[in-house]
């Protein structure tokens, strides 16, 4: 069973701090880090390979410096790992980011499964994993949080919802996005952090995974930032620090109201 | 499309590279150089520079020009699930009832299921001019492709120009979709939808990074403009029953409704505790409650206030609570009227998940704890003195 995990490189949130003067965000030393929720779509791909054999190709699309964290996840235990990079994809919305994946996905060509984490800690928006779906007219399952069964090209997945989950069968290949329920990812091993110093780092560019130019990028993306500004922060309020009674007395009569 | 810094004017303030909400500027012999392999051409640097050294370009080749003027009117998706349809619709209709009078144009809502014609009428109620209903077995409960396919027919035949949906586990799988086959702008987890009234533009506001910065998005060239919204973000409107609309049926062929993957079960977690995503009310737990057997003093507090019961990561993963119970950045983001925060220190993952709460209560014995720096009412002490006090507290205030 050959699978691919696509992964992203997010800015780490710990270690994202306001300069309380401007308001702004200091990212100055702030390191990058796999996307969070990457990692249990790694974690699974590695399990699945265990028990189906074939491969795990682990596939990014970002700028040169993206191929440490490709080298991590060959270090958790992928075996290919491919970087798509090009000038002509910065400023990509979801739309582009998720056609040039495509992209490079046809180009593998050999897959039965995709797994993506839910969404990326930086944008928040877990469109680009049913984008993917969407132009490569595969089947989608999304919000896994257990595979119960691979079999005979299938396969039987529960989707977490807000209630409790749905238990839904699809044919493979598809591609399936994961929540954190699902695993518990395993620490890199010795021997892959020896092999990920070694492994060789595949690079696509816009050419070589045959993409229509107009579809990358600034040009490709139907959205636009036009404005990006610091919301107002939200300032603590009344803080009680001797009498409980008191502190209980006040805020119930407070609220109640709201209640 | 391109950014540039006049080397002429540049004269390495570092002014931009503070500014720079992706952190691609350095400073080098005293002139910005630009990453352009990660920049946006947001353009936050260019509002900050006193010397106009920076020159942005966003001249794009537009391609496949559609004819946008043929798109009209606001759509509002009905997510429904067992037939019911889902509150995070009546609050979209709410707003999509502003833009659509903002525009001048016909509010509409769409609903897919099965045996629903019944529901029309409270969408109509709710502010809705026209609901297109298709009402087929094969929709009765949601299925990623026969809802794709159903829906891009209907923009197909109607061409709105705004389309809004839920950012619930089924509006964010359906929606994405649906924005990459007809090729259109989408944005998630808008907080404030607004209109450019001259060029017909949706202004869509969303948070990034956390909730640490906020974008206004457009999609200029590309119609239906999309967007999705999370739960308790917009107001619902009082429901009307004398408000009149009208219904438009559509159906369609057996080949637009199949669907590859299969439903075989719906599983419903039985829980005494409500949905955190749509509570009113949140009184969640961390570590401070040092032993899941203490949550009971949480849950306790939840059910006199009637609201549901969340947890910290913290709580979470050391097997306290279930993940769907769990508030912050790889948990849920909420925004209940109240959210008591008990024995949680306000860990910038859990904070960026909670922080939109109307009113926050924090309880830590923790005087620094950062929670304290964001919460409306923070009281410092024992989490099990204060919330056996707060439960007695608010049973008798409640039984007034």
């Amino acid at each position: 069973m050959n699978i691919i995990v696509c992964i992203k490189q997010v800015p780490d949130t710990t270690d994202v701090r306001i300069n309380p003067e401007t308001n702004t965000l200091v990212r100055e030393g702030v390191k990058s880090i796999i996307n969070p929720f990457d990692a249990y779509a790694i974690e699974e791909s590695i399990c699945l390979k265990e028990k189906f054999g074939g491969k795990v190709i682990v596939l990014t699309m970002g700028p040169p410096q993206a191929e440490t964290a490709l080298r991590e996840v060959i270090a958790l235990g992928a075996d290919e790992a491919i970087l798509v990079s090009d000038r002509a994809f910065a400023g990509s919305d979801t739309w582009a980011t998720s056609y040039a994946l495509s992209c490079a996905i046809k180009k593998i060509k050999d897959y039965d499964l995709i797994i993506c984490g839910k969404q990326a800690s930086d944008g928040d928006t877990a469109q680009v994993g049913p984008g993917i779906a969407a132009h490569l007219d595969l089947p989608q399952v999304t919000y896994v949080k257990k595979i119960e069964e691979i079999k005979d090209a299938s396969g039987r997945f529960e989707r977490m919802t807000e209630e409790g989950f749905e238990i839904i069968e699809s044919p493979l290949p598809l591609l399936i996005t994961v929540v954190k329920e699902i695993n518990v990812p395993r620490p890199p091993s010795l021997r892959g952090m020896m092999r990920s110093k070694k492994a060789e780092i595949i690079t696509w560019n816009a050419t070589d995974i045959g993409a229509n130019p107009a579809n990358l990028g600034l040009n490709g993306s139907p959205t636009q930032v036009v404005k990006i500004f610091t919301p107002s922060r939200r300032k603590g309020g009344k803080i009680f620090n001797e009498s409980v009674d008191e502190a209980v007395e006040q805020i119930a009569k407070e609220l109640k109201g709201l209640i | 499309m391109s950014i540039k810094i006049l080397k002429d004017k540049c004269k390495g303030c570092m002014v931009c590279v503070e500014a720079c909400p992706f952190g691609v500027i350095k400073i080098e012999e005293k002139l910005a150089i630009v990453d352009l392999n990660q920049c946006n051409l947001c353009g936050a640097c260019k509002e900050v520079c006193k010397f106009d050294a920076v020159v942005i370009d966003k001249t794009k080749i537009v391609k496949n020009i559609r004819d946008l003027s043929v798109y009209r009117g606001v759509w509002v998706f009905g997510e429904q699930k067992k037939g019911e349809i889902q509150s995070v619709v009546y609050e979209l209709l709410g707003k999509g009832r502003e833009l659509a009078d903002k525009l001048g144009v016909e509010l509409s809502c769409v609903l897919l299921g099965h045996n629903i014609e019944g529901k029309t009428k409270d969408l109509i109620a709710k502010g809705a001019d026209l609901v297109y209903l298709v009402d087929d077995p094969a929709l009765v409960n949601f299925s990623d492709e026969p809802y794709t396919k159903v829906l891009i027919k209907l923009i197909e035949k109607y061409k709105p120009e705004i389309v809004l949906c839920g950012a619930t586990s089924i509006g964010r799988s359906l929606i994405s979709r649906v924005a990459v086959k007809i090729y259109t702008g989408l944005t998630a987890d808008c907080t404030e939808l607004n209109i450019d009234k001259e060029k017909r533009l949706l202004l869509q506001t969303r948070p990034a990074f956390g909730g640490n910065i906020m974008a206004t998005i457009i999609s200029p060239n590309y119609r239906p403009q999309m967007a999705t919204v999370r739960h308790k973000v917009m107001k619902q409107l009082a429901s009307d029953e004398a408000r009149s609309g009208k219904v438009i049926k559509e159906s369609y062929e057996e080949d637009v409704l199949k669907s590859r993957t299969k439903l075989l079960d719906i599983v419903e977690e039985v829980s005494s505790t409500i949905n955190i995503a749509e509570a009113d009310i949140i009184v969640s737990g961390g570590r401070g409650l040092r032993d899941p057997k203490n949550f009971v003093l949480v849950e306790e507090l939840a059910k006199v206030l009637n609201g549901a019961v969340g947890a910290s990561r913290a709580a979470v993963d050391a097997g306290w609570m279930p993940y769907s119970h769990q508030v912050g950045q790889t948990g849920k983001t909420v925004c209940p009227k109240i959210y008591i925060a008990c024995g949680i220190s306000g860990q910038i993952q859990h904070l960026v998940g909670m922080q939109s709460s109307d009113t926050i209560i924090a309880i830590n014995k923790d005087p620094s704890a950062p929670i304290f720096s964001l919460a409306t009412y923070g009281i410092v002490g024992d989490v099990f003195e204060v919330l056996p006090l707060l439960t007695k507290k608010f049973k008798e205030v409640l039984a007034k």
